[in-house]
């Protein structure tokens, strides 16, 4: 369930958690939802036609994912601001670690409010992305 | 070469109607098993759903034609979502105007200039109040990207 306020104190850490390995199938899973059918996330010839060893993960899926796993934690109805920016890419078979701490518990306009940092990290690789994020608390 | 007078172009709003369907296959699809999207009857959406406002927008609308990027070096940057208030829920109605916020160029550090476009889309209700907002950095490499999102 989703913490509570004195649960949250600047500093306090999500348990982190893994996902994946990711597939070509949840490239694909993604695509559909969202709308995004850009080819070099499941075509194989053109990937490698624009230089790329293989097919590519959309960047929308980690951020998504890390969503989830910030929602998880602080709730879904809870968010006011989510942000990433991509550093690596993500592959088929890269297993995904997203973390994530408190930066700073305030209140504002009458509402209790955590801002967090986050991270998507591939296992055995380096930062997949960065993210930010505002939740209110109840 | 980015065109900057492109800045404050705005495409015409549509309409995106915030489908529980939607919400429940973008949670499977971000790997979310929580119950507030996939058993409330009338969920909240996924801080990431906005993305979803591909399906809604007019064929053939892109404020990037405006711009004149080279579309072979383009990559996704960044993302920003804003929710004045709980995400957008099921049922919701929405008004979506498309908006090029900033252009501006950075050197990259193994030379060529970056050009970075930031567009955001700006969700209204039916009241006409701003619910959200959705902020796309994107970014065209001076040559073909080595990293993309």
């Amino acid at each position: 369930m989703a913490a509570t306020w004195d649960g949250l104190a600047e500093g306090t850490k999500a348990e982190s958690r893994s996902f994946g390995p990711l597939t070509r199938t949840d490239f694909v899973r993604y695509q559909g939802a969202s709308g995004d059918f850009n080819p070099i996330h499941h075509d194989e010839e053109f990937a490698k036609s624009a230089g790329f060893p293989t097919v590519f993960s959309v960047g929308m899926l980690q951020a998504g994912i890390l969503a989830t796993f910030a929602t998880d934690w602080l709730g879904a109805e809870n968010v006011r601001r989510f942000a990433v920016q991509f550093r690596e890419q993500v592959w088929p078979g890269d297993t995904l670690v997203c973390s994530g701490e408190v930066v700073k518990r305030y209140e504002e306009d009458g509402e209790r409010k955590v801002d967090l940092e986050l991270s998507c990290d591939r296992e055995g690789g380096g930062t997949a992305i960065r993210g930010s994020a505002t939740f209110v608390v109840a | 070469m980015a065109d900057k007078s492109a800045i404050g172009s705005t495409d015409e709003p549509f309409e995106m109607v915030v489908d529980r369907s939607k919400i429940r296959e973008f949670a499977r699809a971000t790997k979310s098993q929580n119950p507030a999207y996939v058993d409330d009857p009338e969920p909240v959406s996924e801080p990431t759903f906005l993305m979803s406002s591909a399906f809604w927008a007019p064929a053939g609308s892109s404020l990037f034609a405006k711009v004149g990027l080279d579309l072979r070096r383009i990559l996704h940057g960044g993302q920003e979502f804003v929710f004045h208030g709980p995400p957008p829920a099921a049922g919701a109605k929405l008004t979506v105007t498309p908006r090029i916020e900033d252009i501006y160029e950075k050197e990259g550090k193994r030379g060529g200039t970056m050009t970075f476009v930031v567009t955001v889309q700006e969700f209204r209700d039916e009241k006409g109040n701003l619910v959200a907002e959705s902020r796309s950095t994107v970014i065209e490499t001076g040559r073909a990207p080595q990293k993309e999102g």
